[in-house]
């Protein structure tokens, strides 16, 4: 039950932890505030079940949805003033918190108590299985038109320009793919722990999902995938520590940066290539249901 | 009315003190030291203990919060940023660093002091000084004269003394300041040696006035957001944010509802990104090509 239970939750942050990759290894843009879009993603969800007793897949899409729309909210007015990297993750910074702040004054959230007894939905094949599908989706994304756009994009912005592609159409396309898999996550999260807090989406949330890109390899996404599942088991493994392993977390991100800047994969992929050489074409035909 | 405005004014010095040390971090190494906050919670922490268990006097407290919360600045550069500078990686790679530090920091002082809230020591006397109509608390008083005064001693310290003309040079341009003579790692060590003194500083004016705990350095997102209105990397400019942070929170929360004030004071963040992304007093933040 224990080990299930860390699995889900682990499977819960590659799914977070994709769709972030998208944003942060291909796009080039650094998000801290994807807590805010696992908070409305999981608030909607949850709401939607525990309020209005709407089917939990339903609901699940619903949450995806709205962190979708609010990622295009959001990302619009930022992204299109073309702010610099790390001025665009301040503002990101702002906006989660001040989401953070709100979901701890609506009446419908029940403030900073939180929302407790959502029905336990989620179990480990229904994380293991969206999972699956979050990755094929976000793999076919990156070597689609869209996906080398966006790598474009991170390259050398100006030059992609001058080669016709649309910066903010690209910038958008990635935040709301990221937006929508954050949303997911969050959605299956607060029904796999069956409460949720504002507390819990804080920017030490974000941070661990940029800290996992970055640690996993900017332009990699099993390198993510890998460091997210990582970042979940290897404290839960240290429980013992208690309060130190909080302190080596710390430690093991400094020293990461230190020491492994482009992180454990760098740009390398695990892919079906990686073991069969001739599956792994991508013909970028599923990128286009995403949007 | 002018109440508001002279509490208004005793928040802000405090925001003020700490929108400094991010600013002068920003100016030299252009990102985001979010390990600030962590520096300002142990200086905190450093000025109790130094004032419970060593007994020594106020005075005394202060000095040895503003030399610890220095050596940990100095020290966190040279650990967390100094291997990151000289290989030139982004900034968002210093600000990852600089999570780091914060979560490992911040987590060292419940693994070994705990959790548990300590409050200060009564230093001054309970009483209200009245200004006109206004009242100030002494405790408030004293934090308002003494930022003033230490931000004061930086700004004449940056314009007037040989280190100081090399830290503006330094926050110019790097390379060309380090062809004219400065050195480098002297220059940032000594910006992290102030921001340091100073955020043990403000820590000490925070514990005094609300408590000393191991999350308190979260404040300083709001110290942040006064940083960001006035333009990063300008120090005129984090202390009219500051000011002006601290007055409107203080009017938000008089006159319309204290829960919605840090909804308020995010959303000026944002606003002031779009709107005006270099701030009041700030530098072209143009990319450069």
């Amino acid at each position: 039950m224990y080990i299930r239970g860390i699995l889900t939750v682990a499977l819960i942050n590659i799914i977070a932890a994709t769709g972030l990759s998208v944003f942060t290894g291909f796009t080039g843009l650094f998000s801290l505030g994807h807590a805010a879009f696992m908070a409305i993603g999981a608030y909607t969800a949850a709401i939607l079940t525990y309020f209005y007793k709407v089917p939990y897949y339903v609901a699940l899409a619903a949450g995806t949805a709205a962190s979708g729309a609010a990622a295009a909210v959001v990302g619009y007015p930022t992204l299109r003033t073309k702010l610099r990297g790390d001025y665009f993750a301040i503002a990101t910074v702002g906006l989660g918190e001040a989401i953070r702040v709100i979901l701890e004054n609506l009446k419908i959230t029940q403030g900073a108590r939180g929302l407790p007894g959502i029905t336990q939905y989620t179990t480990l094949p229904v994380a293991a299985a969206l999972t699956v599908v979050v990755l094929f989706v976000a793999r076919n994304f990156v070597v689609s038109v869209y996906g080398r756009n966006a790598v474009a994009v991170r390259e050398d912005p100006v030059a992609a320009e001058m080669i016709g592609v649309r910066l903010l159409r690209t910038k958008m396309i990635s935040l709301i793919f990221s937006g929508c898999c954050a949303g997911l996550a969050g959605g299956l999260y607060a029904h796999y722990l069956s409460f949720i807090q504002p507390v819990m989406f804080t920017m030490v949330q974000s941070t661990q999902l940029t800290a996992a890109v970055v640690c996993g390899g900017t332009g990699s996404l099993t390198g993510p995938a890998l460091a997210a599942f990582l970042f979940v088991v290897l404290p839960e493994l240290l429980r013992a520590a208690q309060m130190w392993r909080l302190v080596l977390y710390g430690l093991l991100l400094v020293l990461i940066m230190v020491f492994r800047p482009q992180g454990l994969m760098g740009f390398r992929d695990i892919t079906f290539s990686t073991f069969l050489p001739a599956a792994g074409r991508g013909k970028g035909g599923a990128a286009h249901g995403i949007r | 009315m002018l109440q508001t405005v002279v509490t208004g004014l005793a928040i802000g010095g405090i925001y003020a003190l700490m929108a400094v040390g991010y600013s002068l971090v920003f100016s030299i190494l252009n990102f985001s030291n979010f390990a600030h906050g962590t520096v300002i919670m142990l200086g905190a922490y450093a000025g109790y203990f130094v004032l419970t268990l060593a007994k020594a006097p106020f005075p005394v407290a202060i000095v040895g919060s503003i030399i610890s919360g220095a050596v940990i600045a100095v020290a966190n550069e040279g650990l967390a940023y100094r291997p990151l500078r000289i290989r030139n990686a982004k900034p968002l790679y210093f600000m990852i660093s600089a999570m780091g530090v914060s979560i490992l920091l911040e987590n060292l002082v419940y693994a070994t002091i705990g959790a548990h809230f300590y409050s200060y020591p009564h230093v001054f006397e309970m009483e209200n000084v009245v200004i006109g109509e206004a009242s100030i608390g002494i405790l408030d008083l004293f934090a308002l004269v003494f930022s003033t005064v230490a931000i004061l001693a930086l700004h004449l310290f940056l314009q007037h003394t040989r280190s100081g003309i090399a830290i503006r040079a330094c926050s110019y341009d790097m390379t060309v300041a380090s062809i004219f003579g400065a050195k480098l790692d002297r220059v940032i060590g000594l910006v992290f040696l102030l921001a340091g003194g100073l955020a043990a500083l403000s820590g000490v004016f925070l514990g005094m006035k609300y408590m000393v705990y191991p999350t308190m350095g979260w404040i300083t997102n709001k110290a942040y957001v006064a940083a960001v209105i006035g333009g990063l990397g300008s120090l005129p400019g984090a202390v009219i944010g500051g000011v002006l942070l601290g007055l409107l929170e203080t009017f938000v929360s008089t006159y319309i509802s204290s829960t919605i004030r840090d909804v308020f004071s995010f959303s000026m963040l944002v606003i002031f990104l779009l709107v005006l992304p270099t701030g009041l007093l700030g530098r072209n933040v143009e990319e450069k090509i």
